[in-house]
């Protein structure tokens, strides 16, 4: 059984004894989850504080002199940058995915863990060079997260002599290094799970994990490929991207390059990336659910089934962000209805989370809030998308703010709530102590009714159309008063929830020291990793014997036992002892 | 990008193909309580080194693939509305190409024949063996650096032309590929010179250098027949 092997490496994990060699420098797939998290909500609270800058100048147009056109179009361009690719894709897959995967699949760590650590120093490279494009002459780019060229690297945006630059260098330096962590999710997935762990015993967060990795490893490389060929449009005076172009009053060197071509690519990359996000989102929220409402998740192969089409379909829908970039309309016809398809395995797993919430013994923790909150969220972002993904629909609101507010409901927001209730989840886990309770709640209840109050006028605003990206709005004569007020009132919203965000870091600060003793298993749940001899777990993970697992991770709610849940590597004779004679279960 | 959907159909198909075999179906539900070994089929019983590299070779096939569909795509303005016509001119690919053709499929022969030789338990042939596959794809690079430097002397800069464009840029990726592929050989070459390493472990080394070396000749074919033909 080479599997066993595979799988129990532990004579090759030397301990390491050093602070450097254990914190600093470490193999262990833990620290390296918590060096992934640290640094992608470092660089997210950059982002935070960009969104806030933000909101000030929509909030109060002309208030703030030292906000510039410039300023602003470099602050939308890093603020939706770092969020979606160093912080959301970090913290779900470098975070998450480095630290669930070889726990919740009984593994001692990941397979190749001198590239998993190698993987975290090259990612903290690519956040340093996106970093540093703001200390350099013309400061970051401005050119929008999405890079369109032409007017990416022209003269007359922000950043055009190297910001842009830094910003491709970095965003390849990320591709290599999420490719590196990537590599090692998939391959620890397939090759280092416990015996008995088969693929359909696994929990929805590794699935969710899993798949997103992959869809991330296909993707990736077409935000690559489109940025060194950017980069030598802009380095070379190569035309792959550029048309013949009058810049500045005068004629760059450029002819006949394709502006289309960079966003098919970039789009190719750019919707699953939406995924690359959801996935992990939507398997760690069905466990969220399951373990709080102490009741098996509903219809779990369906949801597999919905994860692989999810991802599979993710491939085929990316021009639906093209829609008025100029296309044949039978293309568009056919991206509207890829879209509208891929709404079908979404609908089924947003049923199933309902339906385990239904007559299950709900337990309004905080991590529980915060997943019900994201079905909320997911709900309403999802719903816009299908009013966004057909073509007639989407050509009045394209650049406006309904798609602001859509795309932050859905991959924004949503997420992001799932990250706070992951964090409250599993905090108790990685530290061995409990989140406050009051400062939770006062945590959750704000975010959740303040990103209500900032995005949900959005949408109005958007119906009158009131464009996106802009600067001020100035005297337009479509834009009226109420418009202005209601911008204000967002940014009063957005401050506050950007406040109630320090209410959380100060928690995870505060309970590290002071938190309440969270034992092994504070949220009784029967997956894996809450089944460790020691917390935090030690290197090595399981001591001395790797677990066997006997049965999937959702026996929540078992009738006819003492505890109503039965831990995943619990053997069934141990079970059979404490049921009835007769076994009234199933 | 219809090149780029029928790769990633062919992905997608290959994904649900393994997953249905592995499967699928099962309701773990059902299946509490025991294991009866027929999950072991479920694990690959590979090395994770095997898996890993075949899934690197599955990002870098995506990565050449949305290469070559940029190429047809900025050769064809129709695929990709608003380039200009007819600004594509074709590169005159030097002769020394051919030759770099030769020596990497040689790299490869030799890289197989490592294979054999560490097969049969002779760790000495396979250093040996292993060491030309190595050398002969360094050949091929200079060879490529040449045929870059013919190019620059007649005259094709990158900046001319998207056709000498997408020539710099593809044999560039593809040798970079090669030279990641070399750093791997030269630190198993030194290991295998050095100590004596077990047959087992340079039998692993050599498989998977072989297979790179193979998949890298693969890609390069596909590219020169691309290169020739447009």
């Amino acid at each position: 059984m080479s599997y066993v092997a595979i799988a129990d490496q532990h004579a090759h994990l030397h301990d390491p004894q050093t602070f450097l060699a254990k914190y600093v420098w470490s193999q262990d797939h833990k620290v390296i989850a918590i060096q992934y998290m640290v640094t992608a909500v470092g660089v997210g609270l950059v982002a935070l504080a960009l969104s806030v800058l933000m909101r000030l100048q929509l909030g109060f147009p002309g208030t703030f002199s030292f906000i510039t056109p410039g300023n602003y179009y470099q602050f939308i361009t890093m603020h939706g940058m770092i969020m979606v690719v160093y912080l959301l894709t970090a913290l779900f897959l470098g975070g998450f995915g480095n630290y669930l995967i070889p726990l919740m699949c009984g593994a001692r760590d990941m397979v190749f863990p001198y590239l998993n650590m190698v993987s975290y120093w090259v990612y903290l490279l690519a956040v340093l060079v996106l970093l540093a494009s703001f200390f350099v002459p013309g400061g970051p780019t401005g050119a929008g997260w999405t890079l369109y060229p032409p007017q990416a690297i022209l003269g007359g945006t922000p950043g055009a002599n190297s910001g842009i630059t830094l910003m491709l260098v970095s965003l390849a330096i990320f591709i290599v290094a999420f490719t590196m962590g990537g590599l090692n999710y998939v391959t620890t997935v397939l090759q280092a799970r416990c015996r008995g762990m088969t693929l359909m015993r696994m929990p929805l967060s590794v699935w969710g994990i899993f798949m997103a990795t992959i869809l991330g490893l296909l993707a990736f490389p077409a935000l690559l490929v489109s940025a060194v060929m950017m980069a030598l449009d802009n380095q070379l005076g190569t035309s792959f991207f550029m048309p013949a172009v009058m810049s500045l009053g005068a004629q760059t060197g450029h002819d006949g390059g394709s502006p289309l071509l960079f966003q098919h690519l970039f789009w190719f990359f750019g919707h699953p990336e939406v995924y690359i996000v959801a996935l992990p989102a939507f398997g760690i929220v069905s466990d969220l659910i399951s373990t709080h409402s102490r009741r098996h998740i509903f219809g779990y192969r369906m949801m597999v089934w919905a994860i692989v089409a999810i991802g599979a379909l993710s491939f085929v829908v990316w021009a639906h962000h093209m829609y008025v970039s100029g296309m044949n309309p039978y293309f568009g016809f056919f991206f509207a209805t890829t879209t509208l398809i891929i709404a079908i395995p979404t609908a089924i797993k947003v049923y199933n989370w309902v339906l385990t919430l239904w007559r299950g013994d709900i337990h309004l923790t905080i991590p529980m809030l915060f997943a019900i909150g994201f079905v909320f969220t997911f709900i309403n972002g999802g719903l816009t998308g299908l009013f966004l993904g057909n073509v007639t629909v989407d050509v009045p609101l394209s650049d406006t703010y309904f798609v602001v507010a859509h795309f932050h409901m859905v991959m924004g927001v949503s997420p992001v709530l799932v990250v706070c209730g992951a964090i409250y989840h599993w905090y108790p886990k990685i530290t061995g102590r409990m989140l406050n309770e009051t400062l939770g709640r006062v945590h959750f209840w704000g975010t959740f009714l303040g990103t209500y109050a900032i995005y949900l006028p959005m949408h109005y605003l958007g119906i009158l159309g009131v464009p996106r990206r802009y600067f001020a709005m100035g005297d337009t004569y479509f834009v009226p008063d109420s418009v202005h007020t209601m911008n204000a009132g967002i940014t009063i919203a957005a401050i506050f929830v950007a406040a109630m965000q320090l209410i959380f870091l100060f928690n995870l600060a505060w309970s590290l020291k002071h938190g309440k003793q969270a034992g092994s298993n504070p949220w009784r749940a029967t997956t894996l990793e809450w089944q460790t001899p020691d917390t935090p777990p030690k290197h090595g993970n399981w001591g001395p014997e790797l677990p066997v697992v006997y049965r999937w991770a959702y026996e929540y709610g078992v009738p006819g036992l003492k505890e109503d849940y039965v831990p995943q590597n619990q053997p069934p004779d141990g079970r059979a002892s404490t049921a009835p004679a007769h076994g009234t279960h199933s | 990008m219809n090149l780029v959907v029928a790769s990633a159909g062919v992905v997608a198909g290959v994904l649900v193909w393994w997953l249905a075999v592995r499967r699928l179906t099962t309701r773990p539900w059902e299946a509490q309580g025991t294991y009866d070994g027929r999950d072991t089929a479920d694990m690959m019983g590979a090395a994770p080194a095997r898996i890993g590299l075949w899934v690197f070779l599955a990002v870098a096939t995506s990565f050449f693939a949305l290469f070559i569909t940029a190429y047809s795509m900025r050769m064809n303005p129709h695929l990709a509305q608003g380039a200009a016509l007819n600004d594509w001119r074709p590169v005159a690919e030097p002769p020394v190409l051919w030759l770099n053709t030769a020596l990497l499929v040689l790299a490869s022969v030799g890289m197989q024949l490592a294979r054999g030789a560490i097969g049969k338990g002779q760790a000495a042939r396979a250093r040996t063996r292993m060491l030309a596959g190595g050398v002969l794809a360094v050949a091929f690079l200079a060879g490529q650096l040449l045929a870059w430097r013919q190019l620059q002397a007649a005259g094709y800069y990158a900046a001319g032309n998207p056709a000498n464009a997408f020539f710099y840029v593809l044999t560039g990726v593809h040798g970079l590929h090669l030279l990641g592929g070399l750093l791997v050989w030269g630190r198993a070459v030194t290991r295998m010179s050095r100590s004596v390493v077990p047959v087992g472990a340079a039998r692993l080394t050599i498989e998977l250098c072989t297979v790179y070396w193979h998949y890298l000749l693969v890609v390069w074919l596909v590219l020169f027949g691309l290169l020739l033909v447009t």
